[in-house]
């Protein structure tokens, strides 16, 4: 048998050989640039002209309907003293670090509970995805019934734990919060996801050797699985952070920016600038000062990772 | 009695977390089937006693909701479709070229906040004159499902054996019937999911329509939104305006859970 085999191999080996460069003569000549190409043209028209034209818009000084006249970059030098624009950056820091940190904590919390084998956990799972499906504008104008400081159901769920009632989306300090709140209640379920896929990569084995020296709950979970998941919990930081900064829908249909300015983000702002006074060189500046925003937060992120070395504590565990 | 003890707990901790999002819908559905004076009543009723289909039939009857559900029907159909004709071959291409690189372009696209296409393209479309027809919508939307499905092809095109198309190759096919009888087939799955994300992200899009959409050309997010400043205080009718856009996602959500939980997750975690 082992004769047979080792007489035979060198001769396959060969043929083998020839197969593989026979392919690739013929392989090499084929081009995938066809499929690629229509794709391109759309992505240049929708994507990449959009930019640069925004970039060109920026050093102009063009209301809609005027002509444009070259302004260099007088629009970004507007920026700094443009007390609503600085006011909007700082609601949406705040906004943002909210909006990342609470889903990111209570959608770890549900994904250990996912983790879980119990009856109908499917269905269960869909139920808890409809939050960050259904239509934002359609939530969000049932969370604003929800808000009515008289009618709203969250102010009688309040007196119901002996709370007293809030103005939520209708007083300048709750305006932000209550938002975050519908956030929250939004994208949790995407953390879920995202974390339940890290939390069932995980073999048993540690689990069972943690069971049988009696750790608690939290142990388990403090020095098996979140060590584990922690790239997860990067990655889910970092696209809810950019979808947080970008986040328009929900504020726009609450509170459209207000009461006031008291929830106008710079998308918010943005769209005024924008589209209700047409002043589309100074917002184009605003659009790029923004996606360099956006980016800066993103590096941070990244930063941040490598200094807590977040990706090798999965490795280490 | 510990085991028991920490079902208990977990079983606590599972009720308050699901509950949430399961409390808001029907809340949702209480105030679409209540009559006024119970949707008002201070504490809030929340099993109403008599049921009120008039607000539904107010929507469905009201002047243009037709329209809007057949301008919304159009917008994210033509929008899907042709993303996916154009998408899915990229993807394939992408993925066979290995130049994962080049998807930095989806990246950013990704990134960029809606608003900031909005802006020039809106100049574009009024330039070209088509403001007031659907045509701007569709275009725009091309924004939002054209990165999906090349996104989510490109990961499934990765995964997917490339022997049979070697092999499809040497027997003389051409590279687009290799395409078409070898890749396509075997990518089935990655296309659902591509498709059912990018009709979900489409037909929720709010930002594109408050801009382009004129009175005849809204979508029903748009058209919802418009609902609140004529009917601010009947809540029925609202809220039945409210679950009549957002059901048909609803219900794919339920029912294609797996596709969507692999191409949101594939998305992410790559």
């Amino acid at each position: 048998m082992s004769e047979l085999t080792a007489g035979k191999a060198p001769a396959k080996t060969a043929t083998a050989a020839e197969i593989t460069t026979a392919r690739k003569e013929q392989w090499r000549p084929i081009s995938y640039w066809p499929f690629v190409i229509p794709a391109m043209i759309v992505v240049m028209a929708v994507i990449i002209f959009p930019w640069v034209y925004t970039i060109w818009m920026s050093l102009h000084e063009w209301k809609v309907g005027q002509a444009p006249t070259f302004v260099g970059f007088a629009n970004y030098l507007r920026l700094p003293s443009d007390a609503r624009f600085v006011e909007s950056v700082g609601h949406t820091l705040v906004y943002t670090a909210l909006s990342v940190a609470l889903p990111l904590i209570l959608g770890t919390l549900a994904a250990v509970i996912f983790n879980n084998k119990f009856p109908l956990r499917g269905f269960f799972r869909g139920l808890f995805i409809l939050p960050m499906m259904a239509t934002p504008v359609a939530i969000a104008l049932v969370w604003t019934m929800m808000f009515h400081p008289q009618l709203g159901v969250l102010n009688y769920l309040l007196s119901l734990f002996g709370l007293p009632p809030s103005l939520w989306v209708f007083h300048p300090a709750t305006a932000i919060p209550s938002l975050v709140l519908v956030e929250t209640w939004q994208w949790t379920p995407l953390v879920m996801l995202i974390v339940l896929g890290g939390l069932s990569a995980i073999p048993t084995e540690p689990y069972e050797s943690a069971q049988i020296d009696g750790a608690t709950p939290w142990q388990t979970f403090r020095y098996i699985s979140l060590p584990m998941i922690m790239p997860f919990l990067f990655i889910a930081a970092m696209i809810r952070m950019i979808d947080a900064v970008k986040s328009f829908d929900i504020i726009f249909a609450i509170t459209q920016g207000g009461p006031g300015s008291a929830s106008e983000t710079i998308n918010l702002y943005l769209y005024s600038v924008a589209f209700v006074y047409y002043d589309v060189g100074y917002a184009s500046a605003i659009v790029v000062v923004f996606f360099a925003l956006i980016v800066a937060l993103a590096g941070a992120l990244l930063h941040l990772r490598q200094r807590t070395h977040w990706n090798e504590a999965g490795g280490s565990a | 009695m510990r085991d028991f003890l920490n079902k208990l707990g977990l079983t606590f901790a599972f009720i308050v977390i699901v509950s949430p999002a399961v409390l808001f819908f029907l809340w949702m559905l209480s105030l679409s089937l209540k009559f006024e004076i119970d949707n008002a009543s201070y504490p809030p009723v929340f099993i109403p006693e008599r049921i009120n289909w008039g607000n539904y039939a107010a929507v469905i009857e009201s002047k243009r909701f037709m329209t809007y559900f057949f301008n919304t029907l159009i917008v994210t159909g033509s929008a899907t479709l042709f993303a996916l004709i154009i998408g899915v071959p990229a993807g394939y291409g992408i993925a066979r070229m290995r130049a994962r690189k080049s998807a930095i372009v989806i990246l950013i696209a990704r990134i960029t906040p809606g608003l900031s296409y909005l802006i020039p393209l809106f100049l574009l479309f009024q330039w070209l004159g088509l403001l007031g027809t659907l045509w701007p919508q569709i275009i725009i939307h091309l924004v939002v499902t054209v990165p999906i499905v090349i996104w989510i092809m490109i990961g499934y095109f990765e995964t997917t054996p490339m022997e049979l198309e070697e092999s499809a190759i040497i027997d003389g096919a051409t590279r687009w019937q290799v395409f078409r009888h070898v890749a396509l087939p075997i990518a089935r799955s990655g296309i659902a999911v591509a498709f059912i994300l990018s009709v979900i992200f489409s037909w929720n899009n709010f930002v594109f329509g408050i801009v382009l959409a004129g009175r005849e050309t809204r979508t029903l997010p748009v058209a919802v939104y418009n609902m609140i400043s004529f009917d601010q205080l009947s809540w029925g009718p609202l809220a039945a305006a409210a679950l009549i856009v957002t059901l048909p996602v609803l219900l794919l959500t339920m029912f294609a859970q797996r596709q969507i939980v692999a191409g949101l997750t594939a998305g992410a975690v790559k």
